[in-house]
């Protein structure tokens, strides 16, 4: 999943409707599945009570095996950079942990020879505009917004403000 | 010591002369009051989409095929991600993984040792042409510690071309440049005007020994015009030789050129190696082309660009307009080459042929001999000439009907440099340019001046 769709995900705070729903353990890709043969041993059977995650647990047989891959504090870092988010403590930084894992079920597909969907306008006909000048011409409107001006001149701080280093970050992963 | 190899890429970016943005109505204008061309969607406010503008996927088109590219029939969009104040979206939606255009090539020729008349042509392979968003102009106000956005450019539609690093000096990526400026002008996809920014060159130069794998590459930026291109090239790769000889190491980082002090210096606001995150556009399916054999029956004529059509209404290139001049007039390549060299020089060249008896042979030495050199010492270009077509055929027309010598003509030039609105014949009357064809007239002066002069003659007859 792309970080910065992962953590507009992780904000809604809402699990995304599942490909996988309604299939409940008899499984379509047990021929061929990388991870055929996990039993319902579940890491998530502890949360089938709490409401928020209650979704998860009809996918518990379909998670792959083996321990979830810890993020490391450098991932983390890194992605706070990229996406300008602040994880802010460790349950945020849990549930990016369990989107991976949900996201990591599409592992278990076979799709050689399948031509990758990048979209799902594909079939679509990308429409063409004749070039003429319709829009612009709104300073005001569009300056209404801006909470400094300076002579119809957005005003933005003088170049990138670098995010400080780690260690200078008032940040729930130092801790980590 | 080893001898050095360096190894000279370019990324140019060419503003699409067209009407309106790549993704909104907005126009595109050079200069205009801060932010006022700028759509709803230029200024990335929620709820806007992108919406493709048929003329940019038109002068892409053109472009590849004229470059000698394959148009891939299917090519898709991508997102670019970065934060700078400049790009509102925070991305910029370009051409990732499958371009408009792909492997093409650039033909341009060079003179040896600066000698016009050895020329060599060389070419540089493009890698590809793809289709993406310009980014709004930010002025930094360092006085006042903060930078003032103008969103106007922002959304303009801009053809990057990916040169392969086939070149090796400053004056081979100047001559590449200078014939792909040519080449957009003549097939009005880009006005292609650096000092407007139209242009945009950023080069990529790196230095190795010969077998040795190609050395640590560095970015040159902010380069505004071809002069400065070759400048900048050169001044890199001695940089690079002279830092590896002294047992120092190349970074592999972004540096810009001062014009000022004629070197490379390293960009400040660097954070290291990019992430870009590059995703699909997801509002935008893939942009489909058609040619004659696969055009669809029942489409909207509107909504279907045809590659043949196009391709079979491209203008001459300047390669094929040289070649016709050679041809047409009997003059040498070289002379075709400064003749389209120089904006506007060719069509004069030709309209004064037109109203001249002389031969195009000797017309041309006195436009790239008289004429050029004229304009290049006073800064004018052609159309800023105070000697009109009409006035120098006038001229050549006197000449050639021997009313006056070769000399004279020159002197007679001087005068009408001057624009003071005299014809040629006018200033022959006056300074008494005319020559005379008169034998007895001449027999008469020529003994006037003997008889003026008898003590010189009896000296010299005596010996």
């Amino acid at each position: 999943m792309r970080a910065l769709s992962l953590v507009r995900w992780l904000r809604a705070g809402r699990v995304p409707e599942s490909r996988y729903s309604g299939n409940s353990g008899n499984s379509r890709y047990s021929g061929n599945s990388r991870y055929s043969g996990y039993s319902g041993n579940s890491r998530y059977s502890g949360y089938s009570g709490n409401s928020e995650y209650s979704e998860y647990s009809e996918y518990s047989e379909h998670r792959p095996q083996g321990p979830p891959q810890k993020l490391s504090v450098d991932v983390l870092d890194h992605l706070e950079h990229l996406a300008l988010v602040d994880f802010r403590d460790s349950e945020g930084v849990e549930r990016l942990q369990k989107a991976i894992q949900f996201a990591e079920q599409l592992q278990e597909v076979n799709t050689d020879g399948v031509e990758p969907m990048d979209s799902v306008l594909e079939d679509r006909c990308l429409y063409l505009r004749e070039d003429d000048v319709t829009e612009g011409n709104c300073t005001k409107e569009l300056l209404e917004n801006a909470r400094e001006k300076v002579e119809e001149y957005f005003v933005a701080p003088p170049g990138n403000i670098p995010l400080p280093k780690l260690e200078e970050r008032e940040t729930f992963l130092q801790g980590s | 010591i080893a001898p050095w190899i360096p190894v000279v890429g370019l990324e140019i970016h060419a503003q699409i002369s067209s009407n309106s943005k790549l993704f909104s109505g907005s126009q595109v204008q050079f200069a205009a009051p801060p932010n006022s061309l700028v759509s709803f969607f230029d200024a990335s406010l929620p709820g806007t989409l992108p919406v493709l503008n048929r003329r940019c996927v038109e002068a892409a088109v053109m472009t590849g095929l004229a470059l000698n590219c394959s148009i891939n029939k299917k090519s898709l969009f991508d997102r670019k991600h970065y934060f700078y104040a400049d790009l509102p979206a925070g991305y910029q939606i370009t051409q990732q993984r499958v371009p408009i255009a792909v492997n093409g090539s650039l033909s341009y020729s060079l003179c040896i040792d600066n000698k016009m008349s050895q020329m060599v042509t060389k070419t540089v392979r493009i890698k590809q042409i793809q289709l993406e968003q310009d980014s709004g102009k930010s002025l930094h106000d360092d006085t006042r510690c903060q930078t003032l956005v103008d969103l106007n450019r922002a959304g303009v539609g801009l053809m990057e071309v990916v040169m392969e690093p086939d070149m090796c000096c400053g004056e081979e990526a100047a001559a590449a440049v200078r014939e792909l400026q040519l080449i957009l002008q003549a097939l009005g996809s880009s006005q292609a005007v650096m000092a407007e920014g139209q242009l945009r060159v950023d080069a990529n130069v790196s230095v190795h020994h010969p077998g040795e794998p190609y050395g640590v590459r560095t970015e040159v930026k902010n380069i505004n015009s071809i002069r400065f291109l070759a400048k900048a090239v050169d001044y890199e790769i001695q940089r690079q030789i002279e830092e590896l000889e002294n047992g120092g190491t190349i970074l592999n980082e972004t540096r810009a050129f001062d014009s000022k002090l004629g070197c490379t210096v390293p960009m400040r606001d660097k954070e290291g190696k990019q992430d870009y995150r590059f995703m699909p556009e997801p509002n935008l399916p893939p942009l489909i082309l058609y040619d004659t054999k696969s055009l669809p029956a029942n489409m909207n004529h509107q909504q279907v660009i045809n590659i043949d059509w196009i391709h079979e209404r491209l203008p001459d290139l300047p390669s094929v307009k040289r070649e016709k001049l050679v041809e047409q007039y009997g003059i040498l390549p070289e002379h075709s080459f400064t003749l389209l060299n120089e904006d506007g020089l060719a069509e004069f060249f030709e309209s004064v042929v037109k109203q001249t008896q002389m031969k195009p042979k000797k017309v041309i030495g006195w436009i790239l001999n008289d004429l050029l050199s004229y304009l290049k010492q006073h800064s004018l270009t052609v159309k800023e000439s105070p000697v009109s077509s009409f006035l120098l055929a006038d001229l050549l027309n006197l000449l050639e009907k021997k009313e006056i010598s070769s000399t004279a003509a020159k002197q007679v030039l001087v005068e009408l440099w001057k624009g003071e609105g005299k014809t040629p014949l006018e200033i022959v009357k006056e300074q008494k340019l005319e020559l005379l064809h008169d034998q007895k007239e001449l027999e008469q002066i020529c003994q006037a001046v003997i008889d003026g002069q008898e003590n010189e003659v009896i000296m010299m007859v005596l010996g």
